[in-house]
């Protein structure tokens, strides 16, 4: 299912003194099957865009075309539903929104929210525990007993249950260990290869972002800074830098080298792998010399 | 060395209530004045229990811990308080005033502290971490870092000789990362403060001047960063990661570029590729 | 969702009625709740709607604030106004329209009732609006301070009302996101028939109960981290300061009182 932002703009608390510009002039195309990363600075409004994904925010200006439905300003729109079943949302710390006697019952209140019966949503709940890496007997067990990396786990699950065309992830690593946070991304993209779904990562991460995307958003101050590949965007890493952004440490140490040795490497290398070959190569060369 | 030791934990063992096992078992270790350490370990390794023993918010069952040659126990509990410092996880949960300096006073106030001196030591503090612009600023306003660098001033507002950061920064974007470490880094260098962060940030811990490694509640190694993060892929096992610089290092020399060491950081990893290799 | 209750919230300026001690303000606030009652006749009533709009002036809260706290008690006052129009059936008779009679007495009784109302308002939201929460809260801890000595735990219930204060916001944020993420999972919270309306109320109380639980355990260590053991032996950093203005104040009110046992008949 497409996704696609044009030219959104939103106010928070339209029309009262509090009024707040919070993104304007936001334009992002999202294809079916696409891994977009948007990241930026806290209040960059990056939350704010996301939000727009599911029509949990409607733009006060511009529209939100998300699969054949569009959402504007001043229609009135009947099937959010629709929208919501299609693209789900993990928000960042989603175990704080755990609240069903038994993990199966909270995997499955999605599902049903959406119309899917008891004996379907149960199946589901049944596949969406393993993809996160949990055991089915969790199921039966209170999701206050578990361990807070598995009520993570538990949250993603209700998530996947619904089935969604589209997955969105609101920091989905903050607080984890690094063993953690890499098996959760890694389950993502498996995801996202398996099910052809479209992913979109709201992240501090560059490390993250140049890993998984193929695409990267960067807002800055409520507005579209840049957008592109990882190479794009990483190949002129100094603009970020004045941003005050971090950029990966592939990215950062091939600048630096490329800044001792007075050279420029013919790409900009994404992985430290790619960077050894090129590293290594440059040295042989510069042995013969 | 020869430096001082301020705390002592000697066969520390400590298990929860209600739960099975030990959350910490027979772990010793010695803190020095003025240094940085850094406790590391996967979620569940036990280094957030360590924090609440050495504050006395918990007491381990068996073995004793030593604050400056006292032994901490019940009655001895708040003399350790007021030399030990905290700053939490959660940046929301550990703010008490509604306003920043009301924050700050909330631990002067605790500890009987004339009004007068309290005034100068909360101005004297935001000083510090840079916050004195926030005096009346509601916590709701505030970002997360600047949130935990209040948090900071309340801690040295009680004038501790040793502040335990309890994975303070997890919860925080790069940019309130930074802040925070920046301002502890300051306070070590120049009011001599002794820092020990619970952390599983890297990045962090390569900094420190010392790392001890917890595993299953049992300290798994200890070391100069340089020691521990030779250990390589069992860190991995470990549920840690490698630091850029070493893991790069590793990757050259398996491309048949030979380096003296694992390098810790990238200026020293460049600089040799540079001098060794290139400049010939 | 915050933003939006204007009625009663904090106007930062620097009035004297802002720089007051809140201790005095408590203290006219009482007062005037009691001395409303003696008033009984248009002169009485006109000096209490004098000193109100004095306060409201000298607060230098604009006055559209005012207005817009108003608003939410509006239906009350027009509900007790028309509830004396009809029901008071004493002295002249005004106006009659079949079974429908307005007799002078009622509305009399009518516009003193809810002139009486709205000035009660008026003073209660000068109080809220030119003091904050935590002077509120440290004026009544004072004032209250003699409660002390039967035992009554005017610290700790003190301290109680000022984490709550401080939380408020924090939870308001709090159930902003949860609602957020259940809608994202299906729930619909702002349409549809009242039953399911309460039932979706669960998915939104239950993680907010649950964090809550969870926030007071994380404060309460974080709190003792920091050397709290109860109100004993404890300084206090905020000071309250009692002035001329507050005594003057105070004095000004007494004189009203009189003028209005004076005048009233």
């Amino acid at each position: 299912m497409d996704i696609s932002l044009q030219k959104v703009e939103y106010r928070y608390q339209a029309n009262t003194p509090f009024e707040r510009l919070a993104i304007i002039d936001v334009s992002i195309d999202i294809p079916s099957g696409t891994f977009l990363a948007i990241i930026g600075h806290t209040g960059s409004g990056k939350s704010t865009v996301l939000q727009h994904l599911n029509a949990l925010l409607k733009p006060t200006a511009g529209k939100v075309v998300i699969g054949d439905k569009e959402v504007t300003a001043d229609k009135k729109q009947k099937n959010l539903k629709d929208i919501r079943q299609k693209v789900g949302i993990v928000f960042q710390f989603p175990e704080h929104q755990l609240f069903e006697e038994t993990v199966e019952k909270d995997i499955c209140f999605g599902p049903m929210n959406f119309g899917v019966s008891m004996e379907e949503a149960q199946r589901r709940a049944k596949v969406a525990i393993k993809q996160v890496g949990l055991s089915e007997e969790i199921l039966s067990k209170s999701p206050f007993d578990l361990s807070g990396g598995q009520m993570r786990r538990v949250a993603i699950a209700g998530v996947l249950a619904m089935e969604p065309d589209v997955i969105v992830l609101d920091e989905p690593t903050a607080g984890l260990d690094p063993r953690g946070r890499k098996e959760i991304m890694d389950m993502f993209h498996a995801l996202h290869k398996e099910r052809e779904l479209s992913t979109v990562l709201v992240t501090h991460s560059m490390e993250d972002a140049s890993k998984y995307a193929d695409h990267i958003v960067i807002m800055q101050k409520g507005e579209v800074y840049k957008k592109g590949t990882p190479e794009e965007i990483f190949s002129s890493p100094e603009g970020l830098m004045q941003l005050g952004l971090d950029v990966p440490e592939v990215v950062r140490f091939q600048k630096k080298i490329e800044e001792t040795f007075h050279i420029k490497f013919s790409q900009t290398c994404l992985t430290a792998e790619l960077l050894t070959e090129e590293i290594a190569l440059l040295l042989k060369g510069g042995e013969q010399k | 060395m020869n430096k001082k030791k301020l705390v002592q934990l000697e066969n520390v063992s400590f298990q929860y209530p209600l739960e099975t096992g030990f959350a910490l078992r027979n772990v010793s270790f010695d803190i020095y004045e003025g240094e940085w350490l850094a406790l590391v370990g996967h979620n569940g390794s036990g280094k957030s229990t360590l924090a609440k023993l050495l504050n006395g918010l918990q007491f381990p069952q068996e073995g004793t811990i030593k604050v400056n040659g006292m032994l901490l126990s019940e009655e001895t509990v708040w003399e350790t308080r007021k030399k030990i410092g905290m700053v939490f996880q959660n940046p929301d949960n550990q703010f008490v005033g509604t306003t920043v300096q009301d924050d700050v006073a909330f631990g002067l106030e605790n500890n009987g502290i004339d009004r007068e001196e309290m005034v100068e030591r909360v101005k004297y503090s935001l000083e510090k971490v840079k916050m004195a612009q926030f005096l009346d600023q509601e916590p709701h306003h505030l970002s997360g870092g600047q949130k935990q660098r209040v948090a900071i001033a309340g801690v040295i507002a009680l004038r501790p000789s040793i502040i335990i950061l309890d994975e303070a920064t997890s919860m925080l974007d790069p940019r309130g990362r930074e802040e925070v470490l920046e301002t502890v880094r300051e306070l070590k260098e120049n009011h001599h403060m002794t820092v020990i962060s619970i952390t599983h940030d890297l990045e962090e811990a390569v900094k420190a001047d010392r790392i001890i490694v917890m595993n299953k509640g049992e300290l798994y190694r200890e070391g100069s960063p340089e020691d521990i993060f030779q250990m390589d892929e069992e860190l991995v096992q470990l549920g840690l990661d490698i630091p850029f610089p070493v893991k790069m290092s590793k990757l050259l020399k398996e491309q048949g570029v030979s380096l003296s060491r694992h390098f810790l950081s990238e200026e020293e990893l460049v600089e040799e590729l540079w001098t060794s290799h290139y400049k010939k | 969702m915050m933003e939006k209750m204007i009625f009663g919230r904090y106007v930062p300026a620097h009035s004297l009625i802002h720089r007051m001690d809140p201790r005095s303000k408590l203290m006219i606030i009482f007062l005037f709740v009691c001395i409303v009652f003696i008033a009984n006749n248009s002169l009485t009533y006109g000096l209490l709607a004098i000193y109100t709009l004095g306060m409201i002036s000298l607060s230098k809260v604009p006055f559209r604030f005012i207005i817009s706290g108003l608003k939410p008690v509006l239906w009350l006052v027009l509900f007790t106004l028309l509830l004396h129009l009809f029901l008071t059936k004493e002295g002249e008779l005004l106006f009659q329209a079949g079974w429908f009679s307005i007799y002078e007495e009622g509305l009399r009784q009518g516009i003193f009732i809810s002139l009486r109302f709205f000035l009660l308002i008026l003073m209660t939201s000068i109080l809220t609006l030119t003091t904050t929460p935590i002077e509120i809260t440290d004026g009544l801890e004072s004032l209250l301070h003699p409660l002390n000595k039967v035992k009554f735990p005017v610290h700790e219930l003190a301290l109680m009302m000022s984490i709550s204060l401080r939380f408020i916001p924090t939870l308001m944020q709090e159930t902003d996101k949860i609602m957020k993420a259940q809608t994202a999972r299906g729930v619909d919270f702002s349409s549809g028939p009242i039953k399911d309306r309460v039932k979706a109320i669960i998915p939104l109380l239950i993680p907010l109960f649950v964090n809550s639980f969870k926030r007071a355990e994380e404060l309460a260590t974080a709190m003792e981290a920091r050397g709290y053991r109860g109100g004993e032996g404890r300084t206090k950093y905020r000071q309250l300061s009692w002035g001329l203005k507050d005594t003057s104040m105070l004095i000004f009110l007494g004189i009203l009182t009189a003028l209005l046992v004076l005048f009233r008949t």
